[in-house]
């Protein structure tokens, strides 16, 4: 059997790494457009102070962009590397999205950041202008197909088990591509990374604006920030809560465990907003509800229900029974392809194939499973409740304040009050905010679709690489080390070059 | 569109093309990356020679991650066996390749010799490291790897770390190694004037020499030494993936049964060899553009000695040969293979394209004067 410790190692290394790379990834996609809207001003008024803001925004990108490419290899050596039986499993669907990535975003971003950099002197302006917008272009690009890579293990749509090669495959790509779910989590995404571009602008432009430093340069930067911002903002929570939407029809388990709800409410649905989840006596003590408003969000109607826990947790108890029937058709079919009742009560059951495989925690023959064991296997179905409570209302509690911040900006910036210290502080202490909404974001999608590595099809455990506890240590380690070096550096890096402001441009 | 069998073979020579566009676009990158504290002994010219490949190495870069995504794609198996199974070399590789991004763009960005020289360091390690563990993977593909796969295909390695660096794999990384620095350094000379450019040459020509030389070797010893393995059923073209279907037998020598059913295929080898030679030959001519592209032909024509040698096979088991991965039986679905072939159709010419492009924009040598014009440069 497969070892628990190797799976519990390999977890935390891909989500270390991952949240280690989502630190960079929505700066580059916020700035990158931010550095185009700057860069069209210079071309159309032909004020120079526009193309000297595009050039030291861009030395900061830069910094950034290096530590973005460098950590996203990382991800994607280990698919392979870490999840092999992943990899097998669901590579007919999954490198897909992943390969097209490559192919139509990477090229773009890799190959014109270089000419971004080294084209002042080389291109005409417009020329140049092309170049920034092609940058911001494929990064977009690279967020809209990773993220559809990413929609599929959330709601796994438009392909197929296939015994012959014990594995799932295609069978209607226009539906892997156009995946509710992955549009939801692309406008989400995306804007969240436009919000973290406008915060990093408006924070550091506040900075300067406090010393009395840059101030033509920061005055332009901030009004720019506060109006991408706030629509970004504004868009980050109407598309947060499609997502949440989007959730309640594919992954109703997650949802659940978000609001810390034990039991299906009658519709329509109240919304928690404070309490204390108990995983152990499935219940959530001290709660404070607010009438319909989880009913109306989740459902968008008042008569359809929210289900609790405690129902999926049945639920899958018979998809459970449902699997180790496809099971026991698929250990029928590998011994003889071509046994027709196999066929036909695999074909029947293999929806339900993966809540079978749940039960390889415990037995590793499936068919045999004892009552009991299904009832844990069902109870694994759940994930850790309390923590995606509290990250999801912390997150939307960024999300709301930031709407605050920058409708602020855009007043203060309209009355011309750039002098305001309080207001100036409030932006650059909000600084770190975007971040910690972004990763509090992806803990809450990936762990919230545990113990599922693609939900409903692959449990995790099973995804992972037959390799030893020694080894995953070993690399672990190796990568704390390096990425802890590397954060140093970076941080250095980007501090001396805030400090030094604009005039950087000419000692560089 | 096309049948199931003519989709396998198109996507077992575009993982050939991949390959080979990684090696020769970001290739001299890496062997500039080696190539560094030898051609430029102080910090003017090693700003010279890096912001020669400053612009576009981040664009050839991408050929690699472009060549494991298709990979993944097209031959999961492939992907999940020789990533986990060469797990250690992988993630050594990975982390140089990582240092290569951050030595690159922060290099320049304090005004301090330690903290250049940290970062020349890691430039070259970053070049020398990846060279050397993809050799030295090949190297063992052509031996077999010890995996085996169970009932549900999961694969389990049975090798251990040390195992991979055998006599026959370390030629192979230095095959590997020597032929990048030959290209790195014919890149260098179209660039580069002056000492940089007499050392770069210098260097190439070498490294010309010595590929020749351990080409040869390792030519020898596949032939006299190394059990190639055969095919002794009929596997299906067509059937759905699986590599549990066949029966394998090994033998000293067998991996140049292609070539005696097919002696066209002796151009092969064989032009790797001339490649190399017309390397020495235009080089001392002073036809540097040219000799980058004969380079280029002879990296191309060394990975493509590998794969025609073991067509049909991809990734052999030394360990339990009938679980060996073929050509037919480790692709991904004919879905799939379609798909990513229209992708692949749209957007390799689209790249080629803009790449050409942007070489064409920073055309021309690289010099101290416009380095200092440039606050960007590395
Ligand atoms: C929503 C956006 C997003 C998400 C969820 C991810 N990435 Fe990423 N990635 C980007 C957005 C991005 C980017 C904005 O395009 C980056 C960041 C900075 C950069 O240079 O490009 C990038 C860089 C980047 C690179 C280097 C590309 C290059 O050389 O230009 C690779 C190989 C990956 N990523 C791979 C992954 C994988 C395998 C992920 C999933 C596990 C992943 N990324 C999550
Ligand atoms: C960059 C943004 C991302 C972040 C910050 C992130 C975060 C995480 C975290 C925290 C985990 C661990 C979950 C847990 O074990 O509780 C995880 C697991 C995982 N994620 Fe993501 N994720 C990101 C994007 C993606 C994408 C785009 C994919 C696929 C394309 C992906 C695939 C996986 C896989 C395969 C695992 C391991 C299995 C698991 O534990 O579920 N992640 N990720
Ligand atoms: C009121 C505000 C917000 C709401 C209602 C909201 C809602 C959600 C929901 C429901 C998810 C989980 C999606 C799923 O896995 O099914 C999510 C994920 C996420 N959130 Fe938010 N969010 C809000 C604010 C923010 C802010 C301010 C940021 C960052 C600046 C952010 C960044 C993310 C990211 C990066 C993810 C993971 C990717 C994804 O699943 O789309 N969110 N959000």
């Amino acid at each position: 059997m497969i070892s628990l410790d190797v799976v519990q190692l390999s977890r935390l290394q891909f989500g270390l790494t991952a949240l280690y790379h989502f630190l960079f990834v929505p700066l580059t996609l916020g700035m990158s457009a931010l550095l185009g809207i700057m860069e069209t001003v210079y071309v159309i008024t032909g004020r120079t102070i526009w193309r000297d803001m595009t050039k030291f925004w861009g030395i900061l990108f830069g910094i950034n962009f290096a530590m973005g490419v460098a950590t996203g290899i990382t991800l994607e050596f280990q698919f392979g590397t870490n999840w092999a039986y992943y990899a097998h499993y669901v590579g007919d669907v999954f490198g897909v999205p992943l390969a097209i990535e490559g192919l139509m975003a990477f090229f773009l971003e890799g190959t014109f950041i270089g000419l971004f950099f080294f084209g002042w002197n080389k291109l005409s302006k417009g020329a140049h202008l092309m170049v920034t917008w092609l940058v911001c272009l494929g990064s977009s690009l690279s967020a809209l197909w990773i993220l559809i890579a990413n929609g599929w293990m959330q709601h796994p749509q438009g392909a197929i088990f296939n015994f012959h090669s014990m594995r799932m495959e295609v069978t209607d790509f226009a539906a892997v591509l156009f995946n509710p779910t992955a549009q939801a989590k692309f406008v989400h995404t995306i804007s969240a990374g436009y919000v973290t571009g406008a915060v990093f602008i408006l924070a550091i432009s506040a900075y300067y604006l406090l010393r009395g430093r840059h101030v033509e340069i920061a005055k332009r930067s901030m009004i720019v920030a506060a109006a991408f911002g706030l629509a970004s903002a504004l868009s980050v929570v109407v598309l947060g809560d499609e997502s949440g939407y989007v959730a309640t029809e594919n992954q109703r388990m997650k949802i659940a465990a978000m609001e810390g709800m034990w039991n299906t409410e009658p519709a329509p649905a109240a919304l928690n907003i404070f309490g204390i989840p108990d995983q152990e006596h499935h219940l959530t003590r001290y709660e404070i509800k607010i009438p319909y408003l989880l009913g109306l969000i989740a459902t968008r109607s008042i008569s359809k229900p929210v289900y609790g826990i405690n129902q999926l947790v049945v639920e899958a108890e018979n998809k459970i029974t449902r699997g180790m029937k496809a099971y026991a058709a698929l250990e029928i079919l590998q011994k003889n392809p071509d046994e027709k009742s196999a066929q036909i009560i695999l074909a029947d059951y293999q929806n339900d194939l993966g809540y079978g495989l749940l039960l390889k925690r415990y037995t590793d023959k499936v068919i045999d499973a004892t009552p009991a064991q299904i009832k844990q296997a069902a109870w694994d179905t759940v994930p850790l409740v309390a923590p995606l409570f509290w990250c999801f209302r912390f997150m939307v509690a960024i999300g709301l304040f930031l709407i605050l911040l920058f409708a602020t900006s855009f007043v203060m910036l309209a009355k011309k009050r750039w002098e305001n210290k309080w207001f100036l502080r409030t932006a650059f202490y909000s600084l770190p905010l975007p971040w910690i909404a972004a990763e509090l974001g992806w803990y809450i999608a990936e762990s919230g679709r545990q113990p599922w590595v693609i939900e409903g099809v692959l449990p995790t455990f099973l995804g992972t690489s037959s390799l030893s506890t020694h080894s995953l240590i070993t690399s672990l380690s190796g990568f704390i080390l390096l990425y802890t070096f590397l954060a140093v550096v970076e941080i250095y890096l980007m501090v001396k070059y805030i400090r030094l402001g604009p005039p950087s441009l000419e000692n560089a | 569109m096309f049948d199931y069998e003519t989709l396998r073979v198109i996507w077992w020579m575009l993982l050939g093309v991949l390959l080979i566009a990684f090696a020769v676009m970001d290739g001299f990158d890496l062997g500039i990356g080696m190539l560094l504290h030898y051609v430029a002994r102080n910090n003017e010219e090693r700003r010279v020679v890096i912001n020669s490949i400053g612009p576009v190495w981040e664009g050839n870069q991408v050929w690699l991650i472009l060549g494991a995504g298709a990979i993944f794609a097209a031959w999961p198996d492939l992907y999940a066996i020789s990533f986990s199974g060469f797990y250690f070399a992988m993630l050594l590789v990975l982390f140089a390749l990582i240092l290569r991004p951050v030595g690159f763009k922060y290099r320049s960005k304090l005004h301090n010799i330690y903290w250049r020289a940290m970062w020349d360091l890691g430039i070259f390690i970053a070049g020398l490291v990846p060279a050397l563990c993809f050799g030295i993977a090949l190297g063992n593909v052509l031996q077999g790897v010890p995996f085996y796969l169970d009932d549900m295909l999961r694969d389990f390695y049975t090798g251990s770390f040390r195992e991979l660096f055998n006599p026959f794999a370390i030629l192979c990384g230095l095959v590997s190694v020597v032929m990048l620095i030959m290209h790195g350094g014919v890149f260098l000379a179209i660039k580069t004037a002056g000492n940089i450019q007499k050392r770069a040459i210098h260097a190439a020509k070498i490294c010309a020499l010595l590929t020749i030389l351990l080409f040869a070797i390792a030519g020898y010893w596949i032939v006299f030494k190394i059990a190639g393995y055969i095919l002794t059923n009929d596997v299906s073209h067509i059937a759905a993936s699986n590599p549990m279907h066949k029966q394998v037998m090994l033998q000293v020598g067998a991996w140049i049964n292609n070539y005696k059913n097919y002696h066209a295929l002796l151009i092969v080898p064989l032009s790797a060899f001339i490649g190399a030679l017309a390397v020495l030959l235009l080089t001392s001519l002073r036809c540097y553009r040219l000799a980058w592209i004969f380079s280029a032909i002879a990296i191309s024509s060394i990975i493509m000695t590998v794969g025609v040698s073991m067509f049909p096979f991809m990734l052999p088991s030394i360990t339990h040969p009938e679980m060996s991965l073929l050509v037919w039986d480790s692709s991904s679905s004919q879905a799939t293979l379609t798909i990513m072939l229209i992708a692949s159709a749209v957007f390799i010419p689209l790249i080629v394209l803009y790449t050409g492009w942007v070489y064409y924009v920073l055309r021309g040598k690289v010099t101290q004067d416009e380095i200092n014009k440039n606050t960007n440069a590395y």
